[in-house]
């Protein structure tokens, strides 16, 4: 057992975190306040009289909740199709002997050291000779795989007893049944670390978005709102307001899944 | 009705190939994704690097090195090289800094509001950096923002260059701490208790011990949220787009910033896959430097 620490250093600890997480509680306050409000000096920190028609403005003026819908289907989609792609991956990697193995865990690991500005443009270029730009395709095929992804979940099946497989193949269970029936479920703590991070990455993707979207229908989030501020005679309220709106899915996600993420990655990560 | 050993042989050789092929079959999505998406657009960059284009990409006719001598030719070059350049420390250091104090503060499990404070330690890991660019892009307003009033000062953060670099460098900071916070922390509390303890036994103070043992044990971590940071640095974009659009002049633009301007503002997609070679050369001299040390330099439990 740790000895505990004195309760002043809780004290200062919620200080220090108000500190930190300030532009959050400052851009809720602000997306409370009437416009008239905000421009005046000194600068306000907190409303006199909170009102929600910042928000009901920014409802209005974009389609936020289209926004939200988009890279809401975009996350959940590379989310499903990243779990599976490394889960197959890594399956085979550990519970398989086979010519090249080590040649293509090799050329799975490599891409980790190609950056995204490296491949951004060709991809482009890619997804645009297919006419995928401006389409749910275009944002999530580029993202079906990482290696990452398969990383962690390798490390996630070594951890499993070989006995559990050797025990199912004997009772006849073929490899794609035990795969699913058994070890996906054991592995669930992993998944959802690597679903969460996944998650939280597409709902804050910026740049590729950007390049291959040009509709405002298919705004995701991060351009959605951005452009909200980009559009002239844009009250700093609104934005705020569609801000607090888009932060609350992934932050609720960060918080109800940190500690999961955060033990996976470090499983993965550090200790190689 | 055949003897059933027979049929055993005979379906064998079936099943042999089966499993034969199986874990091929496994990898085969994944190996889709990656060469669709990694290895043939990273061949087509470097292929790109040597061509000139049209306006929509498409190939018109191999111009060898120009690409690369003429970006070296450009006036702004060497300003936007070396922004990108003095951008890793004024982010790494400070990050890294951070974090750690923050991990040491909270190592030591506080009653009560342990899990509350480490949630709003870490917190901004789960914003974007657009999104954040537009809070702090408030806070930073020389009028209604609240940094000059609770400052006391009259700086024009994004718009003066003395202050445009060091605006983008805070936000990056406030955007990349939480997780050197939360790797951070995670190893502090894999310092094994026993060798602390005998450490206090030997008399040794809370600087020896940290130095001489805390450093050393989480030293792998450290070196990883390091390299995590520099290439934070290297490919921060949203931040800057929104904040300051490279500006003012090119105060705040960095590499990334100018492929994106080169490929798609001016569509001149054979220097920017040229930029972007040169982006992965220095990107890949970091994580070659981060391998040696890895290997050689770390203590490993």
């Amino acid at each position: 057992m740790r000895d505990r620490a004195p309760v002043w250093k809780s004290i200062i600890g919620v200080l220090l975190g108000l500190v930190i997480v300030f532009p959050v509680l400052y851009a809720f306050s602000i997306s409370l306040m009437p416009e008239s409000f905000i421009a005046a000096y000194p600068p306000k920190i907190l409303p006199s009289a909170p009102t929600l028609e910042n928000y009901a403005k920014a409802l209005k003026t974009a389609p936020m909740l289209r926004f939200v819908l988009n890279s809401a289907i975009v996350a959940v989609s590379i989310m499903g199709v990243q779990v599976l792609t490394s889960s197959l991956a890594a399956y085979a990697f550990v519970n398989f002997e086979f010519r090249g193995k080590g040649l293509l865990f090799g050329a799975v690991l490599a891409t980790m050291m190609i950056p995204g500005e490296a491949i951004l443009i060709s991809n482009y270029l890619t997804v645009a000779s297919a006419r995928l730009l401006d389409s749910y395709w275009g944002l999530i095929l580029p993202y079906g795989a990482s290696a990452m992804g398969v990383f962690l979940m390798r490390q996630q099946f070594l951890t499993v007893p070989r006995e559990f497989r050797e025990a199912a193949t004997m009772d006849g269970c073929t490899d794609w049944r035990f795969f699913w029936r058994i070890l996906m479920p054991v592995s669930m703590p992993a998944i959802s670390a690597l679903a969460v991070y996944c998650f939280i990455n597409t709902w804050n993707q910026y740049m590729w978005p950007l390049l291959i979207t040009s509709s405002v229908t298919m705004r995701t989030v991060q351009i959605g709102i951005s452009m909200l501020s980009f559009s002239d005679g844009m009250a700093y309220g609104v934005i705020m307001a569609g801000f607090m709106l888009i932060l609350l899915p992934s932050l609720v996600i960060f918080i109800l899944g940190q500690q999961k993420m955060v033990s996976g990655l470090m499983a993965g990560s550090v200790k190689g | 009705m055949r003897d059933p050993v027979v049929r055993a042989a005979e379906l064998a050789p079936v099943g042999a190939r089966r499993r034969r092929m199986a874990p091929y079959l496994f990898l085969l999505p994944v190996m889709v994704f990656l060469i669709a998406f990694y290895y043939y657009p990273f061949v087509k960059t470097i292929v790109t690097s040597f061509t000139v284009t049209d306006a929509a990409g498409q190939f018109k006719k191999v111009v060898g090195f120009r690409n690369f001598l003429m970006i070296f030719k450009r006036k702004d070059f060497l300003p936007i090289l070396g922004n990108t350049l003095r951008f890793v420390p004024m982010i790494a250091l400070p990050t890294l800094l951070l974090g750690l104090l923050l991990a040491l503060f909270a190592n030591k499990r506080a009653p009560g509001v342990s899990r509350l404070t480490e949630t709003m330690f870490s917190m901004p890991m789960a914003i974007a950096s657009a999104s954040a660019a537009l809070v702090w892009s408030l806070i930073y307003n020389p009028v209604v923002g609240v940094a000059n009033y609770l400052l006391g000062l009259q700086i024009n953060w994004l718009t003066d260059d003395r202050f445009a670099m060091l605006s983008v460098a805070i936000v990056t900071v406030w955007l990349q701490t939480g997780s050197n916070f939360i790797f951070l922390l995670t190893a502090l509390r894999g310092v094994p208790q026993d060798l602390m303890e005998s450490a206090m036994i030997d008399g040794a103070g809370g600087l020896r011990k940290f130095f001489h043992i805390t450093l050393p044990m989480i030293s792998p971590t450290l070196f990883f949220v390091i390299f995590l940071d520099i290439m934070g640095s290297f490919q921060a974009f949203g931040q800057i787009r929104i904040l300051t659009q490279g500006g003012p002049g090119i105060a705040t633009r960095v590499l990334v910033y100018d492929i994106y301007l080169e490929a798609f503002m001016n569509y001149r997609f054979g220097t920017a896959c040229a930029e972007s070679l040169i982006l992965f050369a220095m990107m890949l001299m970091v994580t070659l430097i981060q391998f040696r040390f890895e290997n050689r330099g770390v203590h490993y439990a």
